[in-house]
């Protein structure tokens, strides 16, 4: 990475409709043959010009070629990148962060569980195991939503759930009956999961009240703490550890995490004022 | 089946798991087994609740009438799962209505039987109780965490 501070620009390659507010990017760099590479779990800055930055997790597979992100339209930043256009220019700075744990992962089954747009920065994960099939035990994709409409990647979950090596439930917190799969919180998808759990890694990203009960799950099941892994994602600025701004506790989100290992931020998730 | 041959695969449902054999014997007295088809309904709102289930394999959907919207799901529930409690509860009516979603093998348990058994067998009643404390417990832990609407958009 060059100046981690000085905004690299990207051509926007493509604009795909996700759901009502969500939508991917696909970016190809303005100033280098190929985007940068990075690990599943890292972000990037997002900037806007004229209007502000946001971080944004990487969503696309570590050897596409171009620098995939899947964003959803909530406030300012958010907003104005949902506007923009094929061709229009943005800057980008990173990747920052650290990554999830796809090392620790080899031989051994990985249970992924998401909610809502946590998909998004797992989907690297995914298609890195898929891709790499023979070097991973079991695979279980745990993912809950809204409501129908606001499945992400509805057609890839699709493809996923047809292929016999990959354990993929879905659920709703609200559907009409023409809906067959579950509906009920995430959580609930965790006690019939089929893994090992002393030989599994566990990755996390959500909303942190699913986040924790989805931790508080998988200890039940007789995982430890150290095979659990999850993004946070707070608010922050500057990703480089200056400003503080996403400081939690004795860590800074940016470059601390935002993926951390389960153990070593587990009394602080759930307090007030972080 | 005869309650005899039920025994030993009731003992394995989660739900009865770690009850002695003597319990398991009373409460298999009372048992059946069930199959339901593919969007057949199991009980609707309002009828007795006579009976309640154990599902062993297969997916059912606990759902409401809703006017102008109609079938709402409330919750599925899918193998090693209780479905009902009303059995239990004053005035032993189903709350709601319970559907097969898939082919749905269960065993079925007689409530009045049951609560005979456990008016007779405090200690028997007692367990079970704390069993399906556990599962109301857990239940409305999930439906907090529904209704908590964590995927909304907060802006
Ligand atoms: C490491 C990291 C990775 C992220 N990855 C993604 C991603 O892949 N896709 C994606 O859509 N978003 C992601 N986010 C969240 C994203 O950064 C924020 O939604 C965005 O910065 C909001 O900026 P805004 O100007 O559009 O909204 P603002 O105008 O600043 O705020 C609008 C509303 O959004 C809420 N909000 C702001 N920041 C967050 C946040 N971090 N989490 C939840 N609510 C927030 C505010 O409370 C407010 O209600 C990530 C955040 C972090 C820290």
């Amino acid at each position: 990475m060059a100046d981690p501070m000085l905004p690299e620009p990207y051509r926007i390659a493509r604009v795909r409709r996700e759901t009502h507010d969500t939508f991917t990017l696909e970016l190809l760099p303005i100033n280098s043959a190929r985007a940068m590479s990075f690990a599943p779990g890292q972000f990037n800055m997002l900037y806007v010009f004229g209007t502000g930055e946001s971080a944004i997790s990487i969503s696309g597979a570590t050897t596409d070629e171009r620098l995939v992100h899947t964003i959803r339209a909530v406030g300012t930043v958010t907003r104005a990148l949902q506007r923009l256009k094929r061709g229009d220019v943005i800057g980008v700075r990173g990747p920052f962060g650290t990554s999830w744990p796809m090392q620790e992962a080899i031989g051994r089954d990985v249970v992924i569980v998401t909610g809502g747009i946590g998909l998004a920065p797992l989907r690297p994960v995914i298609y890195q195991v898929l891709a790499q099939r023979a070097q991973y035990g079991k695979f279980v994709l745990l993912y809950g939503a809204r409501t129908p409409r606001d499945l992400l990647y509805a057609r890839e979950l699709e493809k996923w759930r047809g292929q016999f090596d990959c354990g993929v439930e879905i659920t709703l917190d609200t559907a009409d009956n023409d809906w067959r799969g579950n509906v009920g919180f995430v959580t609930a998808l965790i006690p019939s999961a089929q893994f090992n759990p002393t030989n599994t890694v566990a990755m996390i990203c959500g909303p942190e009240v699913m986040m924790r009960f989805t931790a508080q799950e998988l200890r039940k099941r007789g995982m430890r703490d150290e095979q659990i892994y999850l993004s946070l994602e707070r608010n922050m600025k500057c990703a480089v550890g200056f400003c503080g701004h996403c400081q939690y506790g004795p860590h800074f989100i940016c470059k601390d995490g935002p993926v951390f290992r389960y153990d070593r931020i587990a009394s602080l998730l759930g307090k007030q004022e972080l | 089946m005869t309650a005899q041959t039920l025994e030993p695969i009731l003992a394995e449902h989660p739900f009865f798991q770690g009850l002695a054999a003597e319990d398991i014997q009373l409460v298999a007295g009372c048992a059946t087994n069930a199959v339901f088809k593919a969007g057949e309904v199991i009980s609707r709102e309002g009828e007795p609740a006579n009976q309640f289930y154990l599902l062993r394999e297969g997916k059912v959907a606990l759902e409401i009438y809703v006017p102008e919207r109609g079938q709402v799901v409330l919750q599925t529930l899918g193998a090693g799962e209780l479905v009902g409690w009303s059995w239990l509860i004053p005035p032993y009516q189903w709350r709601f209505d319970v559907r097969a979603v898939e082919f749905v093998h269960a065993f079925a348990l007689d409530g009045a039987c049951l609560r005979g058994k456990c008016e007779a067998n405090p200690r028997l009643g007692y367990e079970l109780l704390k069993r399906v404390a556990q599962v109301f417990t857990e239940r409305l832990m999930a439906t907090r965490l529904q209704l908590l609407d964590v995927y909304g958009n907060r802006s």
